[in-house]
C-alpha cells in the first residue's frame, strides 16, 4: 500500500491550500492518497468542491480548534 | 470532433453566463482562474472573526460546479509582479493596470491552451461594462498583445465584435450569442434567469484589492518607503490586514483590529518584531521596518496601548518581542487621541 503524502497548507489562505493540493495531485497516479492540513476555514468548503468538480474524493474530515484536515484519493473513479 | 474551450472563470456573473452560453453549443469546456495575490477572494472573510459567519466560499469554485466544469487554478503571483509594477497601458483610477491585466491573463490561458491542446479562449467580457479594459477599442488590443488573436470569443458582446475563428470555422453559432453592452447588468440578469442561475457572486468588478483605493494607498506607501516597487505575496496580503500606521519613514505599524486579525499576524512573529498589551486585552502590532531605538519603541509601544481596553489607563503593560533580542515587558502611557497624527494614519 503507498504511503499517504502529507501537505502542510497551515496559515495559507484560500485559494493557496487548494493550489497546493491540486499542484500535488497533478504529479500523483490514480488512487494515491493525500493528507492536507489547513488553517483557513474557508478550505472547509473549497477543498471538498475542488475534489467534488475534478473527480476526486475525500475520504476523510477532521477539524480541530484552528485546524482543518483532508483526506484525499486522487480521482478513484478513473474519471 | 467535440471541440473544447478554456474559460476564464473569475467567480463573477459573467464568466458564469459566457461558459454556459459556449457550453450549450456542445463545446467541452474547462476553466481556469488565476491566483494573483490580489484577488479579493475570501481572504478578508477568512480573517476577520466577525466575518467567520459568512459562507466562506471560494467563487471561481462554486461557478465550476454549477456548470459541472474542471477549473484549474494557477498561482501567477511571481510573473504577475510585473504586470503591477510597469503596466504598459498604465493604471486606472488606483493601481488597477486592468487592461494589462486581461491582456496578461488571456496571454496565459494562450499557454494553457497549447500545452493542453484546447481550440480557443472565452472571457465573459462586455464592451462599455468597465471604463478601462473593456471599451470597444481596446477588446482587438487584448486579443492583439496576448498573442491569443482570433481564438479569443467573448460569447456575451461577440456579435458586437469581428468574427473569430470559432464562429468562422462554425463550431460555435455566432448568431446564438450575444451583443451585450454598457454597465447595465439587466441583460446578464435576465440570461441568468433564463438559465435558472438564481445565486451568484458580486457584479462585476470588486473581485481584486487593486481597485481599492485605501488598499492601493497602502501599497504605494510600502514602496515609497523601501524605495522600489518590489513586493513580496507576505508584503501584499498584509496590507489586507489590520490598522497601518507610519510615524515615520524608519517604520511601520500593523495593527490588528479584531482578534481574527491578531490571530492570523501571529503568525509572523517570527518574521516581525512584535508588541501585545499585557495588562489589558488588546491588540497584536507587528513592526515592519529597521530596528526601534528607544523613542520610536516607546511610540510605537504607546500607539499599540491606545488601541487596548485600557486606551484611558495611566499606565499599559506591554510585551515587546525582537527576534534576535527576545521579549521583556514594558510599561506605557497610551498615545492619546489628540497625540496620534491623522498623517500617520494610512488609508
Amino acid at each position: 500500500m503507498s504511503p499517504v503524502i502529507e501537505l502542510d497548507a497551515r496559515r495559507l489562505l484560500c485559494p493557496m491550500p487548494v493550489i497546493r493540493l491540486q499542484d500535488c495531485v497533478e504529479k500523483q497516479d490514480r488512487g494515491v492518497k493525500v493528507r492536507i492540513t489547513c488553517t483557513d476555514p474557508g478550505t472547509m468548503n473549497d477543498i471538498p468542491t475542488w475534489c467534488r468538480i475534478n473527480g476526486h474524493r475525500v475520504l476523510a474530515t477532521e477539524q480541530l480548534e484552528h485546524e482543518y484536515i483532508f483526506l484525499v484519493q486522487k480521482d478513484p473513479d478513473g474519471t | 470532433m467535440t471541440r473544447k474551450a478554456v474559460a476564464l472563470i473569475s467567480g463573477g456573473l459573467d464568466s458564469l453566463l459566457a461558459a454556459k452560453l459556449i457550453q450549450q453549443q456542445g463545446i467541452e469546456v474547462e476553466g481556469i482562474n488565476f491566483f494573483t495575490g490580489f484577488c479579493v477572494e475570501g481572504h478578508t472573510h477568512a480573517i476577520r472573526k466577525h466575518d467567520r459567519d459568512r459562507v466562506k466560499r471560494n467563487n471561481a469554485l462554486w461557478v465550476a460546479e454549477q456548470l459541472g466544469i474542471k477549473l484549474h487554478i494557477i498561482d501567477i503571483v511571481d510573473e504577475y509582479k510585473d504586470v503591477v509594477i510597469n503596466p504598459k497601458h498604465g493604471y486606472g483610477a488606483n493601481l488597477n493596470p486592468c487592461l494589462d491585466c486581461k491582456i496578461f491573463m488571456v496571454h496565459k490561458a494562450q499557454e494553457w491552451l497549447k500545452q493542453h491542446d484546447f481550440d480557443f479562449i472565452i472571457t465573459g467580457e462586455v464592451i462599455g461594462q468597465r471604463p478601462k479594459s473593456q471599451r470597444k477599442k481596446l477588446m482587438p488590443v487584448v486579443a492583439d498583445e496576448s498573442g491569443a488573436d482570433d481564438l479569443l470569443l467573448r460569447p456575451l458582446c461577440a456579435k458586437s465584435l469581428p468574427a473569430t475563428l470559432p464562429e468562422n470555422e462554425g463550431w460555435v453559432d455566432r448568431e446564438k450569442l450575444k451583443d451585450f453592452s454598457g454597465r447595465s447588468r439587466k441583460p446578464q440578469m435576465a440570461l441568468a434567469a433564463e438559465f435558472g442561475f438564481e445565486d451568484y457572486a458580486q457584479p462585476a468588478g470588486g473581485c481584486c484589492f487593486l481597485t481599492d483605493q485605501s488598499y492601493s494607498v497602502k501599497l504605494q506607501d510600502l514602496w515609497d518607503n523601501r524605495g522600489n516597487r518590489e513586493y513580496e505575496l507576505d508584503d501584499i496580503m498584509l496590507l489586507k490586514v489590520g490598522r497601518h500606521i507610519r510615524p515615520s519613514k524608519a517604520f511601520k505599524l500593523i495593527i490588528g483590529r479584531e482578534e481574527g486579525e491578531n490571530q492570523y499576524l501571529s503568525g509572523y512573529k517570527r518574521q516581525f518584531q512584535t508588541i501585545s498589551t499585557v495588562s489589558h486585552a488588546g491588540p497584536l502590532a507587528l513592526v515592519e521596518g529597521e530596528p526601534l531605538d528607544p523613542q520610536q519603541l516607546e511610540l510605537a509601544c504607546a500607539i499599540t496601548a491606545r488601541y487596548s481596553k485600557g486606551r484611558d489607563a495611566d499606565s499599559v503593560e506591554v510585551r515587546f518581542s525582537d527576534r534576535e533580542q527576545g521579549s521583556r515587558s514594558i510599561h506605557v502611557k497610551p498615545l492619546a487621541a489628540a497625540q496620534l497624527n491623522p498623517d500617520w494614519v494610512i488609508v
